[in-house]
């Protein structure tokens, strides 16, 4: 099984870098967003548990959760919708690769460009922003599969509510952004603020925590805490089981 | 052995029936064509052999097993080229049948599929690129890539200009020559008859007639026409047997023993030394055939 997943993931990774659009909003997107916001606010500072940091050492963190989100939440919606509405996914069910396998080559894909833009960013936080990475790499390796987890399961679950490709930029989106805006994405949101305890009931706002945690120079540990991780698994089991329930292999029957 | 066996297959949707009852068995070998308008129930009882759905009752075996729990096993003997269904369209053809390829145990060479499907020119083009006939080609392909048994078509014309159905009947013969067993849908009568060994008539998820093509639905048995100029000087009540005036100069012979009518005709033809110009003797069409069979069955239901 997992050679059959790994050859899925590279003849997925071949065709997610010759998909301009995949390619762009993927990864384009979450680098854009920290030059941009970077040269806004660079200047500022954030107030975390134990001090003061400089915007970028929250921000970068920030977007290394908006990446991964993209990267698994809205790349699955979008791949997933469309291949079905295409009959990819019919077609994949008339072989004989186990439906795991095909699966499995598709989220091994997104998870791995989500690990490609994680170290991009991370490193472009270090070299150009002058970041410090207080090396929990235990915290950070677990905001990563939590998350990844958590985001892949959600997008495939989103999937299954988009009936076609047309309507899926809308739909995918305008479920994100606005979680994206008041979870601190863009810019630290208080946790006592309304804004910030409504964020704290969806996975977005514990992904940016758990990474600003991580990447916290203050204080021990591992970073990343068991609320976090517990929010982050427990919605990605939620997505888990609305895929289980409402996946289909077949494009929605065409009036 | 059957390849494919059918009994008393039955498949709704809701409230609608789509299939009610098909029993049919299609040999090693053979080249089977169902025939069906559109919503007559062809591509959902193709799709219960594939193993994409589910039947309702009745009895199906493909290849010896039964496709709703055929799984991998079936999949690996099976070929199967559906309507309408992408394929990965950032990846060039080699690539795609090369991916398919590693899913079986025994696949035929990518290079000789493209060969097989006329689109060597186009390996290395992305899919995206293709042209909607090119497309269809490379579904075929992915169909034969398995090396398979048995291959199902779902419509695998459709939509392709005269030229590229004459080339993918010419493929398609040359397969089953090979060997394979062909079970295709289609709702060209031409197309049927220029590959099936055997067609079946599927109207309202019913069968109504099946047989060669050539003596479907009575066919063989059925009226036959002669037609031909009528010679200057002569009127219709002159000739010995019963005609009628076709328009244009030319009578026409409706008659179910055409071997006695010609007979009459070219004897009294060369007595009075004349020649029957444009002299034609057919039979109805498949079309007709078809058309008479599945408008009967209308009528019958309503």
């Amino acid at each position: 099984m997992v050679p059959a997943i790994s050859r899925q993931v590279r003849w997925e990774q071949k065709s997610f870098w010759r998909n301009p659009a995949a390619a762009v909003f993927t990864f384009a997107f979450p680098l854009l967003f920290l030059v941009i916001f970077t040269a806004l606010y660079g200047n500022g500072t954030v107030h975390v548990p134990g001090g003061e940091v400089k915007f970028t050492q929250y921000y970068v963190p920030a977007i290394v959760s908006f990446g991964l989100i993209s990267a698994c939440y809205t790349n699955l919606a979008f791949v997933v919708c469309i291949r079905r509405e295409n009959g990819l996914l019919k077609r994949s069910r008339g072989t004989p690769l186990p439906p795991i396998a095909y699966l499995g080559g598709i989220v091994g894909n997104v998870i791995f460009v989500a690990l490609i833009l994680t170290t991009l960013v991370v490193f472009l936080g270090v070299i150009a922003y002058g970041i410090t990475f207080p090396g929990r790499y235990l915290g950070l390796a677990v905001a990563i599969v939590a998350g990844g987890f958590c985001f892949s399961a959600l997008g495939v679950a989103v999937s299954t509510f988009v009936p076609n490709e047309d309507a899926a930029p809308a739909i995918i989106n305008f479920i994100l952004f606005p979680l994206l805006f008041i979870s601190g994405t863009f810019g630290p949101v208080s946790s006592t603020s309304a804004l910030g305890r409504v964020a704290a009931v969806f996975p977005v706002r514990h992904l940016v925590q758990a990474m600003v945690a991580v990447f916290n120079p203050f204080g021990g540990g591992t970073g990343i805490t068991a609320v976090h991780t517990l929010a982050l698994l427990g919605w990605g089991v939620v997505g888990l089981l609305v895929s289980l329930r409402r996946f289909r292999w077949e494009p929605r029957i065409k009036s | 052995m059957p390849v494919i066996e059918v009994a008393d297959l039955k498949k709704s949707y809701g409230q609608v029936h789509a299939v009610r009852g098909i029993t049919f068995s299609v040999d090693e070998g053979e080249c089977v064509a169902v025939l069906g308008p559109n919503g007559a129930g062809k591509t959902t009882t193709v799709e219960i052999l594939e193993g994409y759905r589910t039947r309702d009752s009745g009895a199906v075996t493909v290849l010896g097993m039964d496709p709703a729990h055929g799984g991998t096993e079936l999949r690996q003997r099976i070929g199967i080229v559906l309507q309408e269904c992408g394929v990965e369209p950032y990846l060039t053809v080699t690539e795609v049948l090369t991916m398919n390829a590693g899913y079986y145990r025994h696949p035929l060479a990518v290079t000789d599929v493209i060969h097989i499907v006329g689109l060597d020119e186009k390996a290395t083009a992305r899919v995206k690129s293709l042209s909607g006939g090119q497309k269809r080609r490379l579904d075929v392909a992915l169909g034969l890539i398995p090396d398979p048994e048995l291959l199902f078509l779902d419509e695998p014309t459709t939509g392709f200009d005269p030229t590229a159905r004459r080339q993918a009947w010419e493929m398609i013969k040359n397969l089953n020559q090979l060997g394979k067993t062909v079970l295709l849908t289609t709702h060209y009568m031409d197309e049927a008859q220029a590959l099936a060994d055997r067609v079946i008539v599927i109207a309202e998820g019913q069968i109504v007639a099946q047989g060669p093509p050539e003596s479907i639905g009575g066919r063989a048995d059925g009226a036959a026409l002669i037609r031909f100029l009528l010679p200057a000087n002569v009127t219709i009540d002159q000739l010995p047997v019963e005609a009628e005036d076709a328009g244009d100069g030319a009578v026409l012979v409706t008659t179910p023993t055409p071997t006695a009518a010609l007979h009459a005709l070219t004897s009294w033809a060369r007595d009075h030394g004349g020649e029957l110009a444009q002299l034609s003797v057919t039979r109805p069409s498949l079309d007709d055939v078809y058309v008479h069979l599945t408008s009967q069955h209308d009528r019958d239901a309503t």
